[in-house]
């Protein structure tokens, strides 16, 4: 089964949950051998692994140029110059009018999240038709709101089924004051879906009942972990005695919650000094989150370390006791996962996808801090619920595998790709017991 | 004859409030006034009001041919006393009948059999009294919280002098043994096991609103033909569940009160009868001994203690609770206070509230949302109580010391009486030296007294030094200040 994927991370350049989800998908669909998946994104590093195919949108023409093979066959990164020749043999329509095109015909992408992004959106679904019209593949899938054009476009010049895949939807970004353009641009692709695979129930919800679209189309497929690598394992925490960490991680914006965690923190700490609190994350309230702090009398106890890049993501879980996501709206949230499989208890807000698929953490809305700082206290305070979050947070976690999730997957796929023409697939039923 | 032994649990733990760890040593009151009042006359009027009655009228209509047990917890009688007084004239009725026997058990429905024994004992002891105060009758016969029973417990069951004891008759303990015999203790024969026949209780207790059991409906002649079939000798049915079954597990539209009621008329013509567990002990000897090593209880498919005791948590609160530090204070301590609220954290309820196990039915969790919920709730309350505990006494105190100050203080109240019966006595002799002819008669009356003092003399003297102080009174004071001068002599 061939699969053309859209896509806008992948690591090893992280921004955020996008690039490890997308990472998990494609991987847990490569193990099952049958399935070939190209995956195209803005600007590949080149230092992608290899076990799938992957397309550099910025190198692919929407205008004929006539360039030499030898002139040209050592700057691909991503695809090939054998792939660059095929794409030009498949150009549609006359794009030279566009800003930026290079001696190559290709439109570059600055990659990540730029100012100017909703022309990259609009250049990539353009780029997309030409990918749809060179490439053989069974269906399209499409991760997040930035992919759908490009995943409606080939779907349109194909008529291969389209399958979108939601990370997130404005409603969790935004708090509910929505912007127009990205609602227009979610919706659109949604209505054009055959089917649409929601990271989790919560999100499902927010996909019919917001977006209006029919429930026996959207299916939940949450996301799952990847097994620690050995060098992470080996990582030894470094504690104090006497002291308790508890650590919120991710960016301090809107949608986390932050200041209902530093509230708590507020609670805790008029009870116990010997607890700190670790703001890990940067984002646009930090400067807002630190006065607060301050005017509360805490910033001492409270640390603001910046945002963690890799391997100190990890150490951050590992000299934690507790884990805080008090997130307003987490369509998943990958992160209490994370701090499970090092061994460090979890509390999560009841408005987070994960904890559809979790038992063993501490569920609490978000806005209630009474709740949540008698938990944070309670995990500090008394050994045996920290140990038995601990062991057997890593035992669940352990069996929330990409593996499963890709079977789960496959398993739409296979709906989608021998269904009659008017015939609706029944995804749910399909992954019911997978 | 087949003879059916049917039981009652009358239990509701007190539910405690959502207390945040903010609210340690501020606030002392740990209770749901609200939930309480709403569980208990719920039950009150859906379950327990219909079912005494029907009892009543079984009682009445079968020339008291049907005889039932209740065993009733302390903390739920202070509940139903505050709540649903009503239920306490019903119970009293059914008493009067003679038809109906009161068990005893811990009066906290609490652990503590596992937990500590003088607790254990001073407890039962407490709910005997109440029982007697109630319903006017002694209970001979022991059930503990959740039926847990091992051999130890059964030991010191039947050294607080208890004739028989309700045990579950697991799969595990039996083996290819029959639950219809009686059986004895195996560390102690003194003591008689009645056996509840899980497979026949469940069928009322648990199927029988079923729809999808395949032996739904279940009528009453069906019902007392499976325990009329039962092989030749298997005699004794225990048929042991909570009152709530009747009417709330199982609603009162799945006519269950008609089923009770069709049993006595029906049993009669099969050659079934009903009766008390004493009258089942009186009529029928152990067959044997029956060693259950480890405790097992009523709960869940795997009747053991996993799902109070089954994770790091509740083991956790467990060990804290009966801490013996703690239980030596507390049982030291006179004030009520802490005595009710020691009462009320000890509930098995509170237990299985923090379960992670899964049992297939849904868990019930009162006011908690979750397992870890009611184990942050639990420990912060406890963590309150326990600070309250420990701030009574300085904490250079020793137990041991402790108690030998209660106990002095205990025998100085004794020697006063003593005196003031001797000055009574010595003022009635100044009288009768007035009139002497009468002396003889009036000699009578306080020799018992005499001899009291007598006997107290040398123990008075004896004060400044610990153990004879303690010992002497001891012997002849009540059960309550015997334990502590026991564990001191053991150390």
């Amino acid at each position: 089964m061939k699969v053309l994927m859209f896509g806008w991370e992948f690591p090893p350049k992280i921004y955020g949950g996008l690039a490890v989800a997308s990472y998990g998908i494609t991987k847990g669909l490569s193990l099952q051998g049958d399935v070939e998946t190209t995956f195209c994104m803005p600007k590949p590093t080149g230092q992608e692994e290899g076990f799938l195919k992957i397309v550099n949108m910025s190198q692919v023409p929407v205008v004929w140029r006539d360039v030499w093979y030898d002139n040209i066959k050592d700057r691909f990164v991503g695809h090939t110059a054998e792939d660059y020749y095929r794409f030009r043999d498949h150009l549609y329509a006359d794009f030279n009018y566009l800003q930026g095109l290079d001696d190559m015909g290709c439109i570059g992408f600055a990659g990540g999240y730029p100012g100017n992004l909703h022309e990259e959106i609009n250049n990539f679904s353009i780029i997309a038709g030409v990918l749809a019209r060179s490439e053989q593949f069974d269906l399209i899938h499409a991760h997040d709101w930035l992919t759908y054009p490009a995943g409606v476009h080939a779907k349109i010049v194909s008529g291969k089924p389209l399958c979108i895949h939601v990370h997130a939807t404005d409603f969790d970004r935004s708090r509910g004051k929505v912007n127009p353009t990205v609602y227009s641009i979610e919706k659109n692709g949604m209505d054009h879906a055959d089917c649409i695979m929601c990271v989790s129930e919560l999100t499902r919800q927010t996909v019919i009942n917001q977006y209006h679209q029919d429930p026996r189309k959207c299916v939940a497929m949450h996301n799952a972990v990847y097994p620690l690598s050995e060098e992470i394992q080996s990582i030894v925490p470094n504690k104090k005695k006497g002291e308790k960490v508890v650590t919120y991680l991710g960016r301090i914006t809107m949608q986390k919650g932050p200041e209902y965690f530093l509230e708590a923190a507020k609670r805790v700490l008029e009870r116990s000094r010997n607890i700190r609190f670790c703001f890990a994350g940067s984002g646009d309230m930090m400067s807002a989150m630190i006065e607060l702090a301050a005017s509360y009398g805490i910033a001492d106890r409270c640390h603001f370390p910046g945002f963690q890049r890799g391997k100190q993501v990890y150490e951050c879980y590992k000299n934690s006791d507790v884990f805080v996501m008090p997130s307003v709206s987490e369509p998943f949230g990958i992160a209490p996962l994370e701090a499970m499989q090092c061994g460090c208890p979890s509390i999560i807000s009841k408005q987070s996808g994960c904890g559809e698929i979790l038992k063993n953490v501490i569920k609490v809305d978000y806005w209630d801090i009474d709740a949540m700082a008698d938990a944070i206290y309670s995990i500090c305070q008394y050994d045996a619920l920290h140990n038995y979050l601990a062991e057997e947070g890593i035992k669940e976690v352990d069996q929330i595998t990409w593996e499963k999730v890709g079977l789960r997957i496959r398993e739409c796929y296979n709906q989608l790709t021998s269904r009659g023409w008017f015939d609706n697939g029944d995804y749910l039923n399909a992954v019911k017991n997978i | 004859m087949k003879t059916i032994c049917l039981y009652f649990e009358i239990h509701q733990p007190i539910h405690l409030k959502r207390y945040r760890f903010f609210d340690i040593g501020t606030d002392h009151y740990y209770y749901d006034d609200y939930e309480n009042e709403r569980v208990i006359t719920e039950l009150f009027e859906k379950s327990y009001r219909p079912a005494l009655q029907t009892m009543l009228d079984m009682i009445a209509e079968n020339d008291k041919a049907f005889k039932v047990a209740f065993s009733i917890s302390g903390v739920s009688l202070e509940l139903i006393e505050q709540y649903a007084p009503e239920m306490l004239d019903l119970l009293g009725r059914l008493a009067a009948t003679g038809c109906v026997e009161f068990l005893a058990e811990p009066y906290s429905h609490g652990l503590s059999s596992l937990g500590n024994t003088e607790n254990f004992v001073a407890e039962t002891k407490r709910q005997a009294k109440k029982i007697k105060l109630l319903f006017g009758q002694n209970p001979k016969v022991f059930r503990n919280s959740s039926l847990i029973y091992n051999d130890e417990i059964g030991a010191t069951v039947a050294d607080m002098g208890f004739k028989g004891m309700m045990v579950e008759g697991a799969k595990h303990i039996l083996g290819w043994k029959s639950p219809h015999y009686i059986y004895s203790c195996a560390q102690d024969s003194r003591l008689s096991l009645i056996l509840r026949d899980y497979k026949l209780s469940d069928d009322i207790g648990l199927r029988f609103n079923d729809a999808s059991w395949s032996e739904y409906p279940l009528m009453a002649d069906k019902w007392l033909g499976w325990v009329s079939s039962l092989p030749e000798g298997e005699n004794v049915v225990g048929i042991m569940m909570e009152l709530a079954a009747l009417g709330y597990y199982q609603p009162l539209s799945s006519h269950i009160l008609d089923f009770l009621r069709a049993l006595p008329k029906l049993a009669k013509q099969m050659g079934v009868q009903f009766a008390t567990p004493s009258e089942v002990l009186a009529k029928n000897k152990p067959v044997g001994p029956l060693e259950v090593t480890y405790p097992v209880s009523w709960n869940d498919e795997e009747r053991d203690t996993s799902s109070m005791l089954g994770n790091g948590m509740q083991r956790e609160a467990f060990n804290k609770l009966y801490d013996e530090n703690i239980v030596g204070r507390i049982l030291a301590s006179r004030d009520r206070r802490i005595q009710q609220d020691w009462d009320r954290l000890q509930a098995t309820e509170n237990f299985r509230f923090m379960t992670t196990k899964n049992n297939g039915m849904g868990n019930y969790r009162g006011i908690y949302d979750s397992e870890y919920d009611a184990f942050t709730n639990y420990m912060n309350i406890l963590g309150d109580f326990l600070k309250r505990v420990k701030d009574m006494f300085p904490d250079s105190v020793e137990n041991d010391e402790l108690n030998s100050l209660y106990t002095q203080i205990a025998n100085m109240g004794e020697e006063l009486n003593v005196k003031d019966n001797e000055i009574s006595r010595l003022r009635a002799r100044l009288k009768q030296l007035g009139s002497p002819e009468e002396e003889p008669k009036v000699e009578e009356t306080p020799a018992p007294a005499k001899e009291a003092p007598a006997k107290k003399e040398p123990a008075k003297k004896a004060e400044p030094k610990k153990a004879p102080a303690k010992k002497e009174p001891a012997k002849k004071a009540e059960p309550k200040k015997k334990a502590p001068a026991k564990k001191a002599k053991a150390k």
